[in-house]
């Protein structure tokens, strides 16, 4: 194709998309596990409140598209944030693109979360906890020493298809204006004339992303199932 | 919060609607309709029939809807030898083409592994029997494979509609004025965009919740066999021998 050198003067650029890509997509992976994590132990608690409001979260979530979310976040956020911020006397508050793009893509993903991580926490038998107890740990220790390592393997078949996603929904961050990778195609698609080229160029790195976090995912499911004898 | 504007303006919210479900819709239909025999394709043992199949879904479901439709609409779209099309198809100049397509193709890419799945998971016993009445290939296909397939894929099949309809949100960044496309104008006309989206996600909640009722009520259909058996009552069981 003949736009291939204008390709490759536009290399840079799109290496700084890319980095703004994984950016959003680690920190909202963060945001999602410590929501999702939350959410389940609070769907799983005795408290009536706290399995309703993870109830409520998780329905709601999965029930509204996320470019609505992130639309509402974005735009509707700075709004209802500075009406906030006015009434309590506060100076101007900017929700930036990145902020609204992380928190809305954390908050969707805390929600996929919270059923996988729900299921994987129901899988540990009890007796490990029990023992656990028996050794005289306390709560606390059992969760992180005993339920944590032996949920992470039936929870790593959901989390790994969950950041999948996540990683293709991070491009939508390009429509509320983050220069993230899809964005940097569109303007150096529209300077250079060959955008076909460009969103192409975008598409093999997201494959190329998607390939790599397969490769270590499996690498990490063999890892989490050491000591699990196979059929 | 004021929602008076959204009340004002239900027209566009409703032709919104309209038209996302209609995007929907169709995506769903041809994808579905591509996807039965790309699946059956995909276990094909012979690399240069399961290959092509294999590339396409790999492509579809590893790179964001978003980008395959501006590859459509801004790459393909602005070809030459496209702009030369659409002067004679003008129906060409109308993104709603562009975003179809795209839906149409993402969607299939994933009902075709889907099924395919579904399919590797009949047991064998089955096709085994069908064989064994003398049913030819196709005809276990057709009367074994595929029915007792459908049943199986039905609960991810499900999921993969919610899906579609999220992901036709989209087709509001390619200017269509889709439900999500009516909340964008409102949210700019009269600078609430705060209700106008609330007023876009209770729509999308609703329709959501009753895509997921109705699919219940087809599982149930569906599964009636795979159902517990009641209980045998009081005097069926005084019947039975001891």
């Amino acid at each position: 194709m003949e736009g291939f050198d204008e390709l490759i003067d536009y290399i840079p650029l799109m290496l700084e998309g890319s980095v703004v890509t994984l950016t959003v997509a680690f920190v909202s992976l963060g945001i999602a596990l410590v929501l999702g994590l939350i959410t389940a132990s609070l769907k799983l608690s005795g408290s009536r409140l706290g399995r309703g409001v993870a109830g409520v979260y998780t329905t709601v979530i999965r029930g509204v598209p996320d470019l609505v979310l992130m639309l509402l976040i974005f735009f509707g956020g700075q709004i209802q944030v500075n009406n906030i911020g006015a009434y309590f006397g506060w100076d101007y508050i900017d929700v930036d693109a990145f902020t609204a793009g992380t928190i809305t893509i954390g908050f969707i993903f805390g929600a996929y979360m919270a059923e996988t991580f729900r299921g994987a926490f129901l899988a540990v038998p009890v007796g490990l906890l029990e023992a656990g107890y028996a050794y005289g740990m306390s709560k606390h220790q059992v969760f992180f020493r005993i339920l944590v390592p032996q949920m992470m393997r039936h929870a790593l078949p959901g989390l790994g298809n969950n950041w999948l996603v996540l990683m293709k929904v991070t491009a939508l961050v390009s429509v509320i204006g983050l220069h993230d990778l899809v964005f940097r195609a569109g303007q150096a698609g529209g300077t250079t004339r060959e955008p076909f080229l460009f969103y192409l160029f975008v598409a093999l790195m997201f494959l190329a992303f998607t390939t790599v976090s397969i490769w270590f995912l499996n690498w990490l499911e063999r890892r989490y199932s050491a000591g699990v004898r196979r059929a | 919060m004021d929602f008076g504007p959204i009340f004002e303006n239900y027209r566009l919210y409703l032709d919104g609607l309209a038209l996302t479900l209609q995007l929907v819709f169709w995506a769903l239909v041809i994808g579905l309709v591509f996807a039965v025999p790309l699946a059956v394709m995909r276990i094909s043992t012979n690399p240069l029939v399961n290959g092509p199949v294999w590339a396409f879904t790999y492509f579809f479901r590893g790179t964001p809807l978003l980008v395959q439709m501006f590859l459509l609409y801004y790459g393909l779209g602005q070809m030459q030898f496209m702009i030369d099309l659409s002067q004679s198809l003008t129906f060409l100049k109308d993104a709603y083409w562009y975003a179809l397509v795209a839906f149409t193709l993402n969607t299939c890419a994933y009902t075709t592994e889907i099924f395919r799945g579904a399919i590797v998971g009949t047991p064998y016993g089955e096709i085994e029997a069908a064989r064994a009445c003398g049913m030819s290939r196709l005809q276990t296909y057709r009367r074994v494979i595929l029915p007792s397939a459908f049943r199986r894929a039905l609960p991810a099949y499900s999921n993969e509609v919610i899906f579609m309809l999220h992901g036709s949100a989209l087709a509001s960044v390619i200017t269509i004025i889709d439900l999500t496309g009516a909340g964008r104008i409102v949210a700019s006309r009269y600078y609430n965009p705060f209700e106008a989206f609330i007023a876009v996600g209770v729509l999308y909640f609703c329709i959501t919740f009753a895509l997921v009722g109705g699919f219940k009520l087809l599982e149930q259909r569906w599964f009636a066999h795979l159902r517990p058996r009641e209980e045998p009552t009081a005097r069926q069981k005084a019947r039975q021998p001891a």
